[in-house]
């Protein structure tokens, strides 16, 4: 099977269910690109690149490139979406959410229940997150756990090429409104994936790796951070069962209770602040559902309570390390609800 | 008024170093050890300057992610900005804002802003507190053409209005929002003409003029000073490199900003008036352009040569920690 990165993957998705389904468009900043300029249309192609060149089969009318103007683009495609269009909005970096946010909370996500159920916004919001690129505060949030805390709107986050391409999909055919959060430092990160369509369900978690001793749960690019620090534990004899839940809403809180109670120990890893955090929602939900299963207390490896900071010592400082995952995870084997207790 | 021989000296210091650090950034960004994203303001500079020359250290600007020149032009220190460009702890925000961030409140520059539209709220806010607090200060709004469309915009130059507040909104027509044109983002092709709509003063000017533009500046300051009101002004100007550093730029004709560099450039411009008229001198110029040279090549040196902030430093200037 032909290995592909996670940007040929989400193009691939985009183009598929473009091709197969007249209503989707693609709206967005430079989207195509070029539009009142002395040289090419559709170089641009997004932030990343992802819809370069497709203003060449669809045309300006379904690849549509906008001012910047956030909260026109994205209210736009809600109420074309609440109307018989499938759009993808392309939101370049998830900061921006602050630009728009009334679109999305107060409107889309709104729609179905507010509207009795008469409403369907099948609109897909697509954007980047995260930090390592020294892009600094105000381009380098994570902010999923914002959404995730928002009723009516769903939040997927890919961790490698093979899920981009298939919960893009599914995020296109959703008849939900869906926010679909790629991290900016793994976009080139290739997997193998199939030529054709398929699509992934929501609430249904990857086991990346089984193992007996302890439950990682990860979001995103923790994902690849968590995977390291298990491949090193596991030179050490302990064994971890990664867990990337691929959506933060739904949550697969089965797969997870299910690992926990077979490990008895959790650590969770999150690239987020901490406070009010896709990591505690975790922690919360597995204290109250699993706590019968528990050996010893849950531990949260996160960002910290801070801005995202620009200098490169500060940002590597502050996105959470194979390192501090190990050390989360050596920590979690020594301890035990007695030592809790006793403490 | 006519600006005096020390004054026009002071003027071209700043164009110059604003075009020469402008420069090496560029260098350093693509090759060298300058970390994250940066977007050069290289061609604008009669803008920042013919408006900021104005201005005093009490007055408040507003820039945008395309700022270094609006920093310059009010005053900042440039070796701190080039520290902080390299995210060093003497850096103008101990290297935790960056290029999209530079900021000193001491010179009244509010920041560089990485949100398209983020700035002219916090213009407004400024002004509003210059005439809550009974000073003659004023605000100033940067904002690109690409700014020019966002809600926020719109919102500030009404509240503006509205409220009688001392800002003037300075729109930098470069031509392009990020890899858009504004010929196609800007639905009447007419900024200021929609900031005229809400019921302010207006003039457009040749942004690579420096001397329309201080002119119109002088004008829109002294009528927000003497408390009448907000003015805008649209000044249209030319972007010599891409959007971003690294920027393909395959939207531009190959070689546009070059040509622009060749045919509309306000250095060129202000050195063939102020030599052509007399009122400055060849080895006057000379000698600043030599000067600058030497600044901008000590604050690369030192800013490579200086500290990193130590790891300590991440959990300060927040107001706790977890």
């Amino acid at each position: 099977m032909p290995k592909k990165s996670i940007r040929i993957a989400l193009q691939e998705a985009v183009v598929l269910e473009m091709r197969r389904d007249p209503n989707v468009i693609v709206i967005g900043e430079d989207v195509a690109g070029g539009a009142g300029c002395s040289g090419d249309r559709g170089t641009y192609g997004g932030a990343m690149g992802v819809t370069k060149g497709l203003i060449e089969e669809f045309g300006d009318e379904r690849v549509i490139d906008t001012p910047i103007t956030e909260s026109a683009l994205v209210g736009m495609a809600a109420g074309a979406a609440a109307t018989g269009l499938r759009p993808i909005a392309e939101l370049m970096f998830v900061d921006f959410m602050g630009v728009c946010f009334d679109q999305v909370l107060n409107q889309a996500a709104k729609f179905r229940y507010m509207f009795g159920g008469k409403a369907t916004t099948p609109l897909v919001v697509r954007t980047m997150m995260g930090a390592g690129f020294r892009a600094a505060a105000q381009h380098s949030q994570m902010l999923y756990n914002l959404f995730t805390a928002v009723p009516g709107v769903k939040c997927v986050i890919p961790s490698n090429a093979y899920d981009a391409k298939g919960l893009l999909i599914q995020a296109i055919r959703d008849d939900d409104v869906v926010i679909f959060f790629n991290h900016k430092a793994i976009y080139d990160f290739e997997d193998e994936v199939p030529d054709e369509a398929y699509t992934i369900p929501f609430g249904e978690a990857n086991i990346v790796r089984e193992g007996e001793d302890v439950t990682i749960v990860a979001f995103s690019r923790m994902v690849h951070t968590a995977n390291d620090a298990a491949k090193s534990l596991e030179k050490d004899g302990i064994s971890v069962e990664l867990i990337d839940p691929r959506t933060s809403s739904p949550l697969d809180e089965e797969s997870i209770i299910e690992s926990v109670e077979n490990t008895g120990r959790l650590v969770i890893v999150d690239e987020g602040t901490p406070r009010c955090g896709l990591a505690g929602d975790v922690a919360g939900m597995v204290a109250e559902k699993a706590f019968h299963a528990l050996k010893a207390p849950i531990i949260q490896v996160t960002a910290p309570h801070t801005p995202v900071p620009f200098s490169p010592v500060l940002e590597d400082a502050y996105i959470p390390s194979a390192a501090k995952v190990e050390e989360a995870v050596r920590k979690v084997m020594t301890m035990s609800r007695d030592a809790v207790s006793a403490s | 008024m006519a600006l005096d021989k020390e004054a026009l000296l002071a003027v071209y210091r700043t164009m110059q170093t604003i075009r020469v650090f402008e420069d090496r950034v560029h260098v350093e960004n693509t090759t060298g050890d300058i970390p994250g994203f940066v977007h050069l303001y290289a061609g604008e500079e009669a803008i920042a300057t013919g408006v900021c020359c104005n201005l005093t250290d009490a007055d408040a600007i507003g820039s945008t992610h395309r700022g270094h020149g609006h920093c310059i032009a009010k005053g900042c220190d440039v070796k701190a900005m080039m520290k902080e460009l390299f995210g060093k702890k003497e850096g103008l925000c101990g290297g935790k804002g960056g290029s999209m961030h530079i900021a000193d409140m001491e010179r009244g520059m509010l920041g560089a802003n990485a949100i398209v539209g983020g700035s002219p709220p916090l213009a407004i806010g400024a002004a509003l507190s210059h005439k809550t607090r009974g000073t003659d200060g004023v605000a100033v709004s940067f904002s690109g053409d690409g700014a020019s469309n966002q809600g926020t915009c719109f919102e500030s130059l009404n509240m503006a209005v509205v409220l009688k507040l001392p800002c003037i909104f300075v729109f930098e027509n470069n031509g392009f929002g990020e890899g858009t044109g504004a010929d196609y983002h800007v639905g009447s092709g007419d900024i200021g003409g929609r900031a005229a709509a809400f019921g302010m003063p207006m003039t457009k000017v040749d942004g690579v003029d420096f001397f329309a533009v201080q002119e119109a500046a002088a004008e829109a300051i002294g009528r927000a000073r003497r408390g009448e009101g907000p003015s805008a002004i649209e000044a249209d100007v030319v972007r010599f490199y891409g959007h971003y550093e690294g920027d393909p730029q395959g939207y531009r004709k190959k070689g546009e900003g070059d040509e622009m560099r060749a045919t509309r450039d306000c250095l060129k411009n202000f050195r063939d008036k102020t030599l052509g008229d007399g009122t400055l001198t060849a080895t006057e110029l000379d000698a600043i352009d030599a000067e600058i040279a030497q600044l901008i090549d000590e604050a690369v040196v030192e800013a490579r040569a200086a500290e990193f902030p130590s790891v300590n430093d991440l959990l300060t200037d927040v107001y706790i920690s977890y």
